[in-house]
Parts: C-alpha cells; structure tokens; sequence
C-alpha cells in the first residue's frame, strides 16, 4: 500500500525535483539576459498550466486567456508605476492631461492590495463570465469564440483608454518592488526563484486538482457533459470553478512576468498571445501536466531563437509548428513520448501489474486523503 | 399501489411537429413497464421529458407529488430519477471504478463530498452487482461494447435511484448478456421503479408485465402483455407489422 503510493507519487516527484534542479542550475550556466528570459518563458509556462487544465482536463478551450494574463499583469504594473512615481502622477497620466490619479488606482498603491487583486480579479471576471455563459449552455465552440472577443474587447479598451492604461505603450518604467531595485542583479536572482516556486507550486496544485475527485469530475465534464448532468451534478458550477482557478494562475503568471520584463502592453495580452498560449498547450501535449510545461519552454526558446536571426519568419514557423502539431502529434510532444514509451514497457519482459489488480490503490489513497 | 411517477398532459414540438401530443402517463410503484411503439412514436421523448432533457410545451410530470417539469437534470437526478441511455453513456478516460465513484458521489446520501469507506463499498457492490469487479482498473473507453452498457447500469444502480429509466438496454447485446439484463430488470422491480423502452419483441415477450403502447405521441393501449396483444389497434400499428415480418 505504502510502496503503491510512492509510485503512483514518483512522476510527480520526478517532475517538481527536475524543474527545480534545472531551474537551480540554470543561473549558474546562463547570463543575465538568457536568465531573465528563460524567468519570462517559467511565467508562460505557468499560464499553459492553467490553460492545460481548463482545456486539457475540462475540455475548454480558451482563446483569451491573455486577458486574464493581463489582468494579473496590469495589477502588478498599477502598483509598480505608482511606487515608481511616488508622490507625482504617473508619466503617462501626466502627459494625457490628467491632473489626479484616478480612485480606482488609488488602492493600488498598496502592495497587499495589488498582489492579491493580481489574481482575484481575474478570478472575478472569469467566474462572472463563465458563469453566465455556461448558465445558457453556451458550447465548447462559442466559449472558444466568446473568450476570443474578450480579448479582443480588452485589447481595444486599454488602447483607448490611454490616460488611465498607458494605452498602446503599455505601462513600463518601474524602479523598485517593495522598496527593492528591480535592477539589482540579487533581486532579479530572487524574481527568478521566486518564478521557479510559483511554477513548481502551480504544477503540484494542477497534479493535486486532477488527482482529487474533483479531476475526476474535469474529466467526466470533458468526455460527457450530459451524462454528467444526468448523474447530478450542476455542470454550471463545476465549469465556473475550474475557469476562475484557471483564470487566476493565469494572473499570477502576468504578475511574475511583469517583474521580469518590466512592461505590460496591449500588444502582450490580446488575441494573438492568446493563440500563442494555446499552441504551447498544444504543442506540449494537453490533458498532461508536463508537457504544457516543456512546450512553453521550447516554443518561445525557438521563437526568440529563430526571431533574433530571421524576425520575418517566425509566424510562418509558429503557424506550421501548429498544423504539424495538430496533424502528427495530436497529443504533443508529451502524448507522443508516452506513447514510445509504452510501446517500449510493452516489449519488456517483466509484465506490468495486471490493471484489474490495481482499484484498490487507485481508489483508496484519494479517498483517505480527504476524509 | 400509488403512483410514483405521473405525466400529465405533456404535449413536445419539434419545429412544428408534435412528438408528444397529450400524453398522459402512470407509473406505480415498483413496477416493470415496457413501452413500446413503432418509430417516431415519442417513447424516449418522454424519457426525455421525465429526465429534464426535454422541456415540454404543456403539461407537467410528478414525482412522488413533486412536479419535476421546471427542474434542471441535475436537481431530477438528485430526487432519485436514474437514466440508461440507449448508446452506452459512460466517461471513456476514466476508470471503471472512478466512472461508478463519479456517479455514486452525485447523489451521496448525506452529502457528497465526505470520503469514506460506505462509498469504497457502495461502488465495489455496484460493480460486483453487473460483473465488473475484475475490470475496476480499466480506462472506460477500453471496454468492449457489452461491458460499457454494464459500466452505465452499475453508475445506474449505485445511485440507488427511486426510477429507473432505460432507453433499450438489450440493443447490441448477445444472447447471454440479453438474459443477464431481463434478470437484472426483474430483480430490480420492486424496490425501484423501472420504465423500458425496448423495440426487441423478442425480449419484450419475455420479461414484460406490463405494457404501454405509444402511438404518435399518444397511449394508444396499456395492461398485460396478453391483452396489449390481442387488441387490434395494436396488431395494425405495431405488432402486425412485425407480425408479417417476423412470421
């Protein structure tokens, strides 16, 4: 029973342990440029997470979940500026005409106002959103294509609301988090741990969500709404908490990454972003933790590859690097291993368990857990 | 006996072509009805309707004296209305046993969520109960197609509804696994109420009580398997058909 359940644990601790040694090593390897961008692919990698567990688990497809991105990053940014302007109005503020902050940036001076609200609000509106959609049984297809206007509507408010979101610029020229310079190279060190934890963190929460009972239910939702329906369950709910939850790391990944790239604009979070988040999913490999992990990594390591050396290309590449995807390895990169691999398990001689021998493990440690 | 379950009424249009057309219906408790009736008679229409996957345009159905015509599924499922559908409705990425756990956790007496031994137990009896305890581990969708309607009546059974409602639950089926489910049907009438809809003649002979013949969306006839039989109406809509076919 013990040994059965450090089996079932031992990819998911195989996983965490990898990320954090090679997430350790890497500073000692790279230079402070290649450190703070491989910071910046961690914070994607945190929103294909959350995008793999909203779409690959629940069978819901986003394609505007740089908004929530966004959200989280904005918040970040509102606070930084504002510590950045001190007792003056924000640059962008001035040069727009305006002579007062205005109240609804006022809260975020506070940084136990701002940090929180970079997850919350993006939690907030997905869960009003997603509550009203799926209260009128809005389809897979039309959730897809509602999330894509909401990108689209939040690309065009920050863009016209220039006084109030830094407009097309984007809000950027912060000095200091919490009193400390964002310069410093021990801080951006600090940002950097602090980006592999929260990814680290992020993963283990995802594992723990699609290992509960409540995974199982993501999946049911995935395979069989209505039958899930007919067995009692309110659908609607259930697919409201997973868009919040998912929605809300999304922010959080938009927090880190605004430490570490210092600017937040339209141009980061609006519909084409959202696309990019789905292709990591995709290329990765959806409905695993991993793989989602792997393919924001590789996909941007290629894009800033191929972008420093041919810029003019890289959306063919991104676009054919999809198709090909989709055509060849419709589970990703990780369902494609997995799949070499069993096939690998299968000729070896020792047979694996029978798989009829083993419910009681499966069934049983989950149970416990939460009793 | 009293009724449990009652339909009133009910008339169902879709895009102008009446289903149901003031149907009325009832079922006592602990009853086996068969319903039956050619193509496009409205026979798992009204499943539908009784399950809240349908909204009808009039009339309203009973439960137990509660009208279940304005609930969501969920909340009818909860009262304790179950559904076998008619191609196998299962979770295919899960398990054989989280399938029947899923289903055992939705209508949990005393409130779900609380793990305990009770549920390990409830979906191990399910299991037992249709022969699948030795396939516990295998992913759903991996099951053959024999199995995965064996999979749906165990998520069926272990929510222990009051109704259970089977939309032809022998369709595909061999021979063997056909008896097997006739026995289940009649083991399970008495304790719970169980409405089968079933185009197998063959089957129906064998196992039905009591019969009710739909008829474009209406109850053309009702009682014995005898009487429903011998009625002429019958015989010109449905079984004389099959009369000339078969014989």
């Amino acid at each position: 029973m013990r040994a059965d359940r450090w089996t079932a644990l031992a990819p998911t601790l195989l996983v965490s342990a990898g990320l954090l040694l090679l997430g350790a090593l890497a500073p000692l390897g790279l230079s402070d440029f290649r450190l703070s961008l491989l910071a910046k692919f961690l914070t994607w990698a945190i929103v294909a997470l959350s995008l793999d567990l909203l779409w690959g688990y629940a069978g819901l497809l986003s394609l505007g979940h740089g908004v929530f991105f966004g959200l989280g990053a904005y918040a970040m940014a509102m606070y930084l500026k504002l510590e950045a302007a001190g007792s003056d109005l924000p640059d962008f503020m001035a040069w727009s005409g305006l002579r007062a902050l205005p109240w609804w940036w006022e809260p975020f001076r506070q940084p136990w106002v701002a940090l929180p609200a970079a997850v919350l609000l993006p939690m907030g509106l997905a869960g009003l959103l997603g509550y009203l959609a799926f209260r009128s049984r809005v389809r897979e297809v039309y959730f897809a294509l509602i999330t894509q206007a909401l990108a689209l509507i939040a690309t065009i408010l920050l863009v016209g609301q220039q006084p109030y979101t830094g407009g097309t610029n984007g809000i950027t020229n912060f000095r200091t988090v919490l009193g400390l310079p964002l310069a410093a190279p021990s801080v951006r060190l600090g940002l950097y741990a602090l980006t592999l934890l929260a990814l680290v963190g992020c993963y283990l929460f995802c594992r723990a969500l699609t290992g509960s009972r409540l995974g199982w239910l993501l999946v049911a939702l995935r395979d069989n709404e209505g039958r899930l329906r007919c067995l009692g369950y309110d659908v609607v709910w259930l697919k409201t908490l997973v868009f919040a939850l998912s929605a809300g790391m999304a922010g959080l990944a938009g927090a880190l990454f605004v430490l570490h790239v210092g600017i937040i604009s339209p141009a980061l979070v609006g519909v084409v972003p959202s696309l990019e988040m789905v292709i990591w999913v995709a290329v990765g490999g959806r409905g695993t933790l991993s793989g989602p992990i792997v393919g924001a990594v590789l996909v941007n390591a290629a894009k800033s590859g191929l972008s420093e050396s041919f810029p003019e290309i890289w959306q063919f590449f991104l676009g054919a690097l999809f198709v090909g995807c989709v055509l060849l390895f419709p589970e990703g990169l990780a369902g494609a291993l997995r799949r070499v691999a069993a096939r690998g398990w299968a000729r070896a001689p020792v047979p694996r368990l029978p798989r009829a021998q083993r419910p009681a493990r499966e069934a049983l440690p989950s149970l416990e857990g939460e009793a | 006996m009293a009724p449990v379950l009652v339909c009133e009424r009910l008339v169902v249009e879709f895009d102008g072509f009446t289903v149901l057309d003031g149907l009325d219906f009832t079922l006592e408790a602990g009853e086996l009805r068969f319903l039956i009736g050619p193509n496009g008679a409205g026979k798992t229409t009204l499943l539908d309707v009784i399950g809240g996957q349908t909204r009808p345009r009039a009339g309203r159905v009973l439960f137990r004296g509660q009208a279940l015509t304005r609930r969501p599924e969920h909340a009818i499922a909860r009262l304790g209305v179950g559904r076998k559908f008619q191609t196998p409705a299962v979770f295919p990425s899960l398990t054989v046993w989280e399938n029947v756990a899923v289903a055992a956790l939705g209508r949990a007496a005393g409130g779900g969520w609380r793990g305990d031994r009770a549920l390990t137990a409830r979906v191990a009896r399910a299991l037992e109960r249709v022969g699948l305890a030795e396939r516990s581990g295998v992913r759903a969708g991996r099951l053959a197609h024999g199995e995965k309607q064996w999979l749906e009546i165990a998520m069926v059974l272990v929510q222990d509804p009051a109704v259970v409602l089977f939309d032809e639950p022998v369709a595909g089926m061999t021979h063997e696994e056909r008896e097997r489910t006739g026995a289940l049907l009649t083991a399970l009438a008495g304790a719970h109420t169980v409405l089968v809809v079933e185009h197998d003649m063959e089957f129906v002979r064998q196992y039905a009580r009591r019969v009710t013949v739909l008829h474009q969306g209406r109850v053309l006839c009702e009682g014995p398997l005898a009487v429903v039989q011998s009625d002429p109406r019958v015989r010109e809509v449905y079984l004389g058909r099959d009369h000339r076919e078969g014989d």
